[in-house]
């Protein structure tokens, strides 16, 4: 008899069943939306966070001190220790190798051209490497995004090079010319601007600085970009002072300080450290960000709690007489309580599943067209959202069950509203 | 008595929707200027380097900082290479540590220099210039300085192998005036390359370059941060609508038996509408702006909690929610009222 009931009333009053049932879907997705993009929000500024470029700094252990002006390398290149090349891809052996979103090795020597001596920097653009069964490609294409070149980048396997476009304006080259460099002579595939010291400079791939400077298989830095945790105190602490399970956590958690050990690990006879102007404001810029997604996910759920109360309380409050007719008929208050609620727990379980599915659909959206990948939906999500849909419809019909059901029965035979 | 419950609820649900709608307009139109502060710790976005490794003139410093005119720091740096006692190359740099400071808040420093020959010494320089931090000396063409290790300091970067005084020592010393002023401007990215104009024009004989790599990094980070909050706010203002919309809607159907007597003791349809819709742009209006005023005090609670700042409350928007508080009002009235004008009075009053 009961089931027929609530049956009934979905078949009759299908209209306003039907807006009761749109508010709650759309609260829901609203609501589903929300925490999914709210929970995601940090991955994604993280991963855009990489723009920045390299994070940490690779040199060798034993370096001699580095003399530095404005970008500009004065120290002599026999000066100094090396890192080997071919100890590099081992990068991607490490715990965090997914972390790692590309490196670039860097080698400066000076050479002699026309116009005077002239800096020329040896790196990867966009190399391929293989480490075990991995192929990858890194580069500065990765670790400095803000690089743009006018024309070709070189091959990594060429003997191409890039003119910085402060260099390029003095020689008076430009893209497509030869430059002879130590007897050899280079084909220059683009101009390149930074905006730095490199737009002096002649930029080229490492081989080409290795062979001019005798040394083969030699770098003398590693720029690293990694995705990172922001730094807290168990951060700033020191491995060596930490032990047993302490010691994994601070290994297995991404901070930049750990990456950082785990390259020393990898790579032999270096040294690695974050570098701080890019590493220590990750943390604070992330945290603002997610802070505020924080508190507009909770004015979201606010705002769609009340927006499915609202629109629960008005199409049960509607139907007031209704409810007189059944209490003068003979219903206890409890039964028709129980008919009204049975129908809002059949709304909100109806509305949410859609509105679970078209907010999941909206959140991928959102992902898709501001940061171009998907979002994850956690599947954990769904139960919660579903039991949340139904306390508030739940909670927003009681309110207006409690007054409709107070409502004398008189009235509502005399059809006075 | 009915009645005046409804029309309470249906002001409250007014009122809320206009807070609501307030806050996340002042919200999303003030994230972008919260966060960019933050930004700025990343330190100097424009840089003005002398042309040919020459120095700046010695206003320099004095015009970029009439240029900025308080939007912003301008740090000097002087360079030289100089030698230990024991022959050692190294690269000290003189600047003003006050204004430093507050440009490079990354800097990790032991402890900041105050007395004059105090010097600040980056971690890998410490090994060949002061290894057990004792007062070390520092020869350039022929002139010596005798100098204390006040502090180290630590960046990950070129600082480290650095010896820093202050500029005021370092020109008694050295003789050679800064090469290098660091500008940490604040604004928009068109308010950056005005001022890299700017200061262009007060500095004709050095160059002056934004730095990419902090303005572009900021530019994206900033941009889809704007487009998460903006589409987050869409979603919230859209929902408190739909809120507004039902209660709204509610409230005039209730009244139906009203405009039914009314109708059916003479008035027209249109002075019905028009009842209805005064009432409605009443009820809209008054709303409206207690709900801006709610919204406004929303906004600064958020901005206090978030950002440790006042949010700038926008007067402005004031016309905007009034007009929308008002447009929605309307529009949940007139859907009823003109459903209710096919009905004939006689099937209201029944009781269908």
């Amino acid at each position: 008899m009961f089931a027929r009931l609530v049956y009934e009333s979905f078949r009759r009053q299908r209209r306003p069943k039907l807006l009761a049932g749109v508010a709650i879907t759309l609260g829901v997705g609203v609501a589903t939306a929300m925490i999914a993009v709210a929970t995601d929000i940090g991955d994604k500024i993280s991963r855009e966070l990489r723009t920045y470029g390299a994070n940490i700094l690779v040199t060798p252990q034993d370096d001699t001190l580095d003399l530095q002006i404005g970008g500009v390398d004065l120290k002599p290149p026999s000066d100094g220790a090396y890192l080997d090349e071919a100890d590099l891809p081992k990068i991607k052996g490490m715990f965090w190798r997914n972390n790692i979103v590309g490196f670039a090795p860097m080698l400066t020597v000076p050479v002699s051209l026309v116009g005077g001596d002239v800096t020329l920097l040896g790196t990867y653009f966009s190399r391929r490497l293989t480490f075990g069964k991995q192929d990858f490609t890194t580069g500065v294409r990765n670790t400095h995004p803000w690089w743009k070149v006018q024309g070709a980048w070189p091959n990594d396997e060429s003997t191409e090079i890039l003119l910085g476009e402060r260099l390029a304006g003095k020689l008076g080259q430009s893209a497509g010319d030869q430059v002879e460099i130590a007897g050899h002579s280079h084909r220059v595939t683009g101009i390149l601007s930074t905006g730095g010291a490199e737009d002096d400079q002649i930029v080229a791939p490492l081989t080409v600085a290795q062979r001019i400077l005798g040394k083969p298989g030699v770098v003398r830095r590693v720029y690293v970009s990694a995705v990172t945790k922001p730094e807290d105190a168990f951060a700033r602490r020191d491995p060596k002072t930490l032990s047993g399970a302490m010691y994994d956590r601070w290994y297995c958690s991404p901070y930049a300080q750990s990456i950082a050990f785990q390259l020393q690990e990898a790579i032999p006879h270096s040294h690695a450290e974050q570098i701080r102007q890019v590493a220590q404001n990750e943390g604070t810029v992330l945290s603002r960000i997610k802070g505020l997604m924080f508190l507009l996910t909770i004015a979201a759920l606010l705002a769609s709690a009340l927006a499915v109360s609202a629109a629960m309380a008005t199409t049960i409050f509607e139907r007031r007489t209704e409810v007189g007719l059944m209490k003068a008929l003979g219903a206890g208050i409890t039964t028709v309580a129980a008919l009204f609620l049975a129908e809002s727990s059949l709304l909100a379980l109806g509305g949410g599943i859609l509105g679970f599915v078209g907010g999941s659909l909206l959140a991928r959206m959102v992902g898709r067209s501001i940061f171009g990948s998907t979002i994850a939906i956690e599947p954990v999500l769904f139960p919660v959202i579903l039991g949340i849909a139904m306390v508030v419809t739940f909670a927003g019909s009681a309110l207006a069950i409690r007054r409709a059901v107070r409502f004398d029965p008189v009235y509502a035979l005399r059809g006075d509203a | 008595m009915l009645r005046r419950g409804r029309a309470a609820s249906a002001l409250v649900a007014m009122v809320v929707a206009a807070a609501v709608t307030t806050a996340m307009l002042n919200l999303s139109v003030d994230v972008q200027a919260k966060l960019r502060k933050e930004f700025r710790n990343y330190g100097a976005n424009i840089v003005v380097v002398a042309k040919d490794a020459q120095s700046l003139p010695a206003d320099a410093l004095e015009k970029v900082r009439s240029v900025l005119g308080g939007h912003g720091l301008a740090v000097p740096f002087a360079y030289v290479v100089a030698r230990t006692s024991t022959g050692q190359p190294v690269v000290v740099s003189g600047t003003d540590f006050d204004e430093v400071q507050k440009l490079n808040r990354w800097w990790s420093v032991s402890s900041w220099p105050h007395a004059t020959h105090d010097a600040l010494v980056g971690t890998r320089a410490v090994a060949a210039v002061a290894p057990q931090g004792q007062p070390f000396d520092l020869s350039f063409r022929e002139r010596t300085i005798h100098l204390n290790s006040a502090g180290t300091l630590r960046t990950g970067a070129a600082e480290d192998s650095r010896v820093y005084i202050s500029l005021s020592n370092f020109q008694t010393w050295t003789d050679i005036k800064p090469s290098t002023i660091e500008i940490s401007a604040t604004g928009s990215s068109s308010d950056i390359a005005a001022m890299v104009q700017k200061v262009a024009e007060a500095v004709p004989s050095a160059e002056v370059r934004p730095v990419r790599q902090i303005m572009e990094g900021e530019a994206l980070v900033l941009g889809k941060t704007r487009a998460t909050v903006t589409t987050a706010a869409a979603l919230i203002i859209a929902t408190a609508a739909l809120c507004l919309l039902s209660t709204l809607l509610g409230w005039v159907f209730d009244r139906r038996r009203d405009f039914a007597i009314m109708k059916a003791l003479g008035a027209s349809g249109r002075l019905i509408g028009g009842f209805v819709a005064a009432e409605a742009a009443a009820l809209g209006a008054v709303g409206a702006v207690i709900g801006f005023a709610i919204g406004i005090a929303i906004a600064a609670l958020i901005g206090r909690i978030n950002f440790h700042a006042p949010v700038v409350p926008r007067f402005d928007m004031l016309p905007i929610v009034l007009a929308g508080g008002v447009v929605v009002a309307l529009i949940s009235s007139v859907i009823p009222i003109f459903l209710l004008q096919r009905v004939e009075p006689a099937m209201i009053l029944k009781g269908e």
